[in-house]
């Protein structure tokens, strides 16, 4: 659980699960191109590929080999190990 | 200066001339033998007296590396301009052609990428009408 909350602990990759929940299934050069065109960011594509494998060894990315490329996917379980943990609830007033 | 020819590398020089002519409807150019290779280009039916694209023979043993790298991380080695982007990607998934990448908006323009079957990525573009571009041209 550790790695999850560091993975979430950071703006690009935050913006990088946006873009997977939107369009599951990208590859590193599409993935690069969104964030570069859609929000201005101007990394470098080493570290949007680190960026992706702290995701990945959170368990928060999986990526999947379709014919020659790589595609990268959203994975919500690790999340909901979060709200299973301390699951949301209506607060009782004393 | 002006850019005559650019190329693409292909696993096999007729099967590619098959894809590039029949299925992307590019005109052939030039077709001149060249020990066991040829000199085969193509050109868009738009612009016959515009850039050529060579179909390079892959033969050279550093081109595998190099496009099994790029094309893993997705990333294209060509971009066409097309005035309908959406119109050619139905057009071309009709005909099998496979996408890594389905019609993006990225703002300025819609772009896509697919697996020419050659070997190699390649990025379909529309850019958008835009007044800044039309008084650039």
């Amino acid at each position: 659980m550790v790695h999850v909350f560091r993975a979430l602990d950071d703006e690009t990759r935050r913006l990088v699960l946006d873009e997977l929940s939107v369009r599951d299934g990208q590859t590193l050069f599409e993935i690069c191109s969104v964030l570069t065109m859609r929000h201005g960011l101007s990394l470098t594509r080493q570290a949007i590929s680190q960026h992706l494998g702290v995701l990945e060894s959170a368990g928060l990315v999986v990526t999947e080999r379709r014919g020659r490329s790589k595609f990268h996917y959203f994975n919500p379980e690790p999340l909901a190990e979060i709200t299973g943990r301390w699951p949301t609830r209506k607060r009782t007033e004393q | 200066m002006r850019i005559a020819l650019t190329s693409v590398f292909v696993d096999d020089q007729r099967a590619a001339l098959t894809f590039y002519t029949e299925v992307l409807g590019f005109t052939k150019r030039r077709d001149i033998p060249l020990g066991d290779n040829f000199w085969l280009t193509v050109v868009s039916p738009e612009s016959i007296d515009g850039p050529e694209l060579l179909l390079e023979p892959s033969d050279h043993h550093a081109v595998k590396p190099y496009r099994d790298a790029l094309v893993e991380d997705g990333i294209p080695l060509a971009q066409f301009a097309v005035d309908d982007l959406e119109a050619e990607h139905a057009r071309l998934t009709s005909k099998g052609v496979v996408f890594t990448q389905s019609p993006t908006d990225v703002g300025t323009a819609v772009v896509a990428v697919f697996d020419d079957t050659c070997g190699n990525l390649i990025q379909l573009i529309e850019e958008k009408a835009d007044k800044n571009h039309a008084d650039a041209r």
